[in-house]
C-alpha cells in the first residue's frame, strides 16, 4: 500500500532521515522503533506531506513527491501528530468537524461524527467542553477521531501513547488493534516497543536516520538489539 | 454630569474604530505573523471607493458598501501577489514587505489620483445631534458606535459559527495541524486577508465620517494607533485587541477633556506615556494571545 524508498529528510544542515526504505502492506500494522532523533516522527511528517524530502513515496502506486499535506489527506493517508495538538480554544465538537471538514458535508459529516462518539464514548460527554480542558488520555482519543474524520485508509500514529497513564494506553493499544480489524492500515511510531511489537506485523529500527533492524513484532522482540535497546532486560 | 456622559460616548466611538482597526491587524497577525502595516492603506483604497461611488451619485449606502468591498478586493490582491510570494519569509521580511506595500499603494494614490485631500459628500443628517434627555449626542459617534457593535457581533459570528471562521481560529492556534485535516492554507489565509480588508473598510467609512475627506496618507495615523491598540492588547490575539483598541480611545478622550490647555499639544505623549505604563505592568498586553505553532 506504502512503498517509501531512500527517504531523505534534511533541516538545513542536519541530515534527520539519511534514506530509510519501508514498506507498509494493506490492512497491517507496522511500527517504527527508535530513540529520540532516530527519524521516526521526519518519516512520518515526509509522509502526511510535512516536510520536503528526496527519494521516493508511493501510496497505492502512485507519487507523493512534491504533493502538499493538504492532497496528501485527500488521498487516504491521515497523520495524528505527536503530542495530540488538538485545537484548544476550539470545542471538542469543532475539532472533530474541522478533521471532517474538508472531506465530507451535510449529513455525511454529522454520519462521522456520530460514529467516532460511538467509538469514543468520552468525547460525547465532553463534546461541547474546550479541547485544551480535557485529560491528556481524551485529548489522544480526540486527535484520533478527529484524523479518522478524514476516513483515512492508511493512518500514521506518532507516539499515541506517550505520557499517559498505564491505563489509558491499554485502552489506546486496544483502539488501534480495533482499527486495524475493520480494515485500517496503520503505520504506528511508538516509545513504548513492548506494548507496540506487541500488535505490529511488522517492525523497523531505526538509528540516526538509518534502519538498522526489520522484521516481524515478534522477531524483532526477540532481538538482541531491541531487548538491550527498548525493552527493559 | 452631562459633560462626562457625551465624553463616554466620544471615548467608546473612537475606541470602536480603534478596534475595529486593531482587530484587522491581529486577525492576520495571528495566523501569518505580519503586522501588516499596509493595512492604513485599505483603509484609504475604502475612502477613494467613498470618493468614487459620490462622484456618479450613488447613494450613501451604497457607498459604504463599495468602500468595505474596495478594503476586501485591495487586501486580496496585496495577499496574493505580494505577502503569498514572501510566505516563508521571516517576521522582518514580512514588515518589509508590508512597508514597501504601503509605500507603493501611498505613490499609486498620490499620482494616480491626487496628492490632495478629495472630498467625500456625507448625509445632510450627519451634522445632526440627537436629545436623549438632557444628553447631546451626535449623530456620527451614535452610528459609529453602532456600527461598531454590528461589525464586532458579525466577526463573533462568523468566526464561531462558520467552518472558515473556526478554521481561522484554527489556524491561529496550529496551522500546521489544520493542513493536516485537509484544509487549504491558502484559503485560510485568503479568508483571514479579506476579513481584516472588511474592518479596514468599516472603520475607513467610521474615520471619514468625522473629516469628510480621503487622501492618500489617510491611513497612516490610523494604522499606528491600531498597532499601539494591539500591542496594548496583546499581539495576534483578538479580544486583547477589542480590548486595547477601547482602552487607546479611552484613553486619548481622556487626556483631551481632562489636560489642562497649555498640555493638551502633548497629548498624544501622555497617551503613549500611559501605554508604556501599561506594558511595564503588563508586558504582554491586557489579553496575551496563546503561544501558537504556525507554519
Amino acid at each position: 500500500m506504502l512503498e517509501v524508498s531512500d527517504l531523505k529528510v534534511k533541516y538545513g544542515e542536519v541530515a534527520a532521515v539519511k534514506g530509510i526504505s519501508l514498506s507498509v502492506p494493506e490492512g497491517s500494522i507496522v511500527v517504527l522503533l527508535g530513540a529520540n532523533g532516530a527519524g521516526k516522527s521526519s518519516t512520518l511528517n515526509a509522509i502526511a506531506g510535512l516536510v520536503a524530502y528526496t527519494g521516493s513515496i508511493r501510496f497505492d502506486g502512485t507519487s507523493l513527491s512534491g504533493r502538499p499535506a493538504e492532497d496528501i489527506v485527500k488521498r487516504g493517508i491521515s497523520l495524528t501528530p505527536e503530542g495530540r495538538r488538538v485545537f484548544p480554544s476550539l470545542s471538542v465538537a469543532d475539532n472533530l468537524h474541522l478533521g471532517g471538514a474538508a472531506h465530507a458535508s451535510g449529513e455525511e459529516l454529522k454520519k462521522r461524527v456520530e460514529a467516532e462518539l460511538h467509538r469514543f464514548s468520552i468525547l460525547r460527554e465532553r463534546y461541547h467542553q474546550k479541547a485544551g480542558l480535557l485529560s491528556g488520555g481524551e485529548q489522544q482519543m480526540l486527535a484520533i477521531a478527529r484524523s479518522l474524520m478524514a476516513s483515512p485508509r492508511l493512518l500514521l500514529l506518532d507516539e499515541p501513547s506517550l505520557g499517559l497513564a498505564p491505563l489509558i494506553v491499554d485502552k489506546v493499544f486496544d483502539l488501534i488493534l480495533d482499527l486495524k480489524r475493520r480494515g485500517l492500515t496503520i503505520l504506528l511510531v511508538e516509545q513504548n516497543a513492548e506494548r507496540a511489537l506487541e500488535i505490529a506485523d511488522h517492525g523497523y529500527v531505526l538509528q540516526t536516520g538509518q534502519v538498522v533492524l526489520e522484521g516481524t513484532g515478534a522477531e524483532l522482540a526477540r532481538s538482541d538489539l531491541v531487548k538491550q535497546a527498548y525493552l527493559a532486560e | 454630569m452631562d459633560v462626562v456622559l457625551q465624553q463616554i460616548v466620544n471615548a467608546i466611538s473612537l475606541g470602536g474604530i480603534y478596534a475595529l482597526l486593531a482587530l484587522g491587524l491581529a486577525v492576520v497577525f495571528s495566523i501569518v505573523s505580519l503586522v501588516n502595516f499596509a493595512h492604513g492603506e485599505l483603509m484609504t483604497v475604502a475612502g477613494y471607493g467613498m470618493f468614487f461611488a459620490a462622484a456618479v451619485s450613488l447613494p450613501f449606502p451604497f457607498a459604504v458598501g463599495i468602500a468595505v468591498l474596495f478594503a476586501i478586493i485591495a487586501a486580496l490582491l496585496t495577499e496574493r501577489f505580494a505577502f503569498r510570494p514572501m510566505r516563508k519569509a521571516d517576521a522582518t521580511g514580512l514588515l518589509l514587505t508590508s512597508f514597501a506595500v504601503s509605500a507603493i499603494l501611498r505613490v499609486i494614490f498620490q499620482n494616480g489620483i491626487s496628492a490632495r485631500p478629495k472630498p467625500v459628500p456625507l448625509p445632510s443628517g450627519f451634522a445632526g445631534v440627537i436629545d436623549i434627555g438632557f444628553l447631546h449626542i451626535g449623530i456620527v459617534p451614535l452610528l459609529s458606535i453602532v456600527m461598531t457593535a454590528l461589525s464586532l457581533a458579525a466577526l463573533i459570528l462568523f468566526l464561531n459559527r462558520t467552518t472558515l471562521g473556526k478554521a481561522m481560529r484554527a489556524a491561529a492556534e496550529d496551522f500546521q495541524v489544520l493542513r493536516l485535516m485537509g484544509i487549504k492554507a491558502n484559503r485560510v489565509i485568503a479568508v483571514a486577508f479579506a476579513v481584516s480588508g472588511a474592518l479596514a473598510g468599516v472603520a475607513a467609512v467610521l474615520w471619514i465620517a468625522q473629516r469628510g475627506s480621503v487622501d492618500p496618507l489617510m491611513g497612516f495615523v490610523p494604522v499606528l494607533k491600531a498597532f499601539v491598540a494591539a500591542v496594548i492588547g496583546g499581539l495576534g490575539s483578538l479580544t486583547g485587541a477589542v480590548a486595547g483598541g477601547f482602552a487607546l480611545g479611552i484613553l486619548e478622550v481622556l487626556f483631551q477633556a481632562f489636560l489642562p490647555d497649555a498640555a493638551l499639544p502633548f497629548r498624544d505623549a501622555f497617551v503613549l506615556g500611559f501605554v508604556i505604563l501599561i506594558l511595564i505592568w503588563r508586558p504582554d498586553g491586557l489579553i496575551p494571545a496563546p503561544v501558537a505553532r504556525r507554519s
